[in-house]
């Protein structure tokens, strides 16, 4: 370890905003040729364990000494404010903080709503989804949108109204709340308003089905815990809330720096164009090299845990980084090369373990619709404004755009 | 080759079915079901491909000795 570097790297807090959608920001790379596993001081706060090697960090997310209860101390990126701590102890415990067999059993009870067969049944209401955001696009005149707003928050907002089962009248409504909540200069208590409109309509929402169970996500979820004796209707608010932010934002950030890194390599998009079979492979490298939620699989160690020399004490917090790990040139050679028929299956964009995304294939198959459709239907597709003047989200957890000009 | 399921570790990511649909199914809770548990060829290439890319280690291969 070199003076300058070590001495640069206890200045930096993690995770570094990334500036260039291109590119990791280069103290990851720095970081990672000195070790898979090093201590950080993070944002916000405390310090953890940052691993920054694949390997090390499937391992990580592999092991059940590692727990993913955001309620304990240490753990990384949770505020130390002790009101915020004490609201996360009054909530129903999400599926994304649970450990061991809670979590195993509260995961059995969704993922049949999620498997490759139910999916395939959805393709084709995914389809006319995406072709009615894209023939809105081309009704405007000036030859020109903001693909944000036409295209990359509606698709995911209107699929999950139809795996919810909002009904049509309501997708309006629907629409405007969930864009508020990802609007980065929504004022606090805005958002916050969008957030009780959004609880107190899906709970509205429970209550009917409750009366008249349609047969759909939430419909099954409700039926089956009624059979079970397990309903809890403030747990099915916070499970609705959770699959809604959790396929929204991100598959739409997915949607949009997919659309910027096949516009800047046409040699790559024209090989899926020719090949729409190729799409799925793409996807994974897309995936893979913006890998936009980086440091949400982070963890709290129970036991000590040794890694080759290096020690985790029980009650260390600890972050995989994920876009880390997906950069790691020893798994992907030459990880800055967007390189769609690489096979990039293996990276950490959706985590790993027991946690690992339980919607995968459905953005998968979102986006693959999207892209094979979009640059179907608009061939002349291009970017309206240069790079460096598009409004990437550098600040935020999920890396994304905020907007993204495009014209034909 | 031969293929194992330990269907209590499954989580249900359905990461085998899209690698190889003729090998692994999912039953309608989720659950990871072997359709052949000797694939051959192709197949079986692709289903160590799905082994190792299982997130919960519920898939192994027993490696047995050709008694053709
Ligand atoms: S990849 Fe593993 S965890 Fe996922 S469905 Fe198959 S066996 Fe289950």
């Amino acid at each position: 370890m070199t003076e300058t570097a070590s001495s640069r790297l206890t200045d930096t807090e993690f995770p570094v905003q990334r500036e260039c959608p291109f590119a990791e920001p280069v103290e990851y790379e720095q970081i990672r040729e000195q070790s898979s596993i090093a201590m950080v001081r993070l944002t916000g706060g405390g310090e953890a364990w940052w691993i920054s090697g694949h390997e090390q960090g499937r391992a990580v997310l592999a092991d059940r000494r590692f727990s993913s209860d955001r309620r304990k101390a240490n753990f990384p990126f949770v505020s130390t404010d002790p009101a915020i701590r004490k609201r996360l102890h009054a909530q129903p415990l999400s599926l994304i903080s649970m450990d061991g067999a809670e979590h195993t059993q509260a995961r059995r009870a969704l993922i049949g709503e999620f498997t490759v067969r139910r999916l395939a049944a959805l393709r084709p209401r995914i389809q006319q989804i995406v072709d009615q955001c894209i023939d809105e696009m081309l009704t405007t005149d000036q030859h020109c949108a903001d693909l944000v707003k036409t295209l990359s928050l509606p698709v995911p907002s209107l699929v999950i109204c139809e795996l919810l089962g909002v009904p049509y009248a309501d997708h309006d409504f629907f629409q405007e709340h969930t864009a508020t909540l990802v609007r980065r200069n929504t004022a606090s208590e805005v958002r916050q308003h969008s957030i009780d409109e959004l609880n107190a309509y899906l709970g509205a929402l429970i209550d009917r089905k409750l009366a008249s169970p349609d047969d759909d996500l939430l419909g099954r979820q409700i039926a089956r815990q009624h059979r079970d004796g397990t309903f809890d209707r403030s747990s099915m608010v916070s499970l609705a809330f959770l699959l809604l932010v959790a396929g929204h934002e991100t598959t739409a950030n997915m949607i949009s720096l997919g659309v910027v890194g096949l516009l800047q390599h046409p040699e790559q998009l024209a090989m899926i164009k020719d090949d729409p079979d190729k799409t799925p492979l793409a996807i994974e490298e897309l995936l893979r090299f913006f890998t936009i939620v980086d440091s949400v699989t982070s963890r709290v160690a129970t036991e000590d845990v040794r890694f080759g020399d290096t020690t985790i004490n029980a009650g260390d917090g600890v972050v995989v980084s994920g876009l880390s790990a997906d950069w790691d040139p020893t798994v992907f050679a030459d990880p800055d090369r967007l390189d769609l028929e690489r096979g990039a299956r293996h990276h950490l964009a959706f985590g790993f373990g027991p946690h690992q995304c339980l919607g995968q294939n459905l953005a998968r198959l979102e986006l693959q619709i999207v892209f094979d459709t979009l640059f179907h239907r608009i061939p002349t597709l291009r970017l309206a404004a240069p790079l460096d003047k598009i409004p990437f989200k550098t600040d935020a957890a999920i890396y994304g755009a905020r907007e993204l000009p495009v014209a034909w | 080759m031969r293929l194992n399921a330990d269907t209590g570790r499954c989580v249900g990511a359905g990461q085998c079915v899209l690698t190889e649909p003729t090998v692994f199914d999912q039953c309608d809770d989720g659950v990871v079901v072997l359709v052949i548990n000797r694939p051959e060829g192709e197949a079986a290439q692709r289903a160590r491909h799905a082994v190792a890319l299982c997130p919960s280690g519920a898939l192994s291969v027993t490696e047995e000795v050709d008694d053709g």
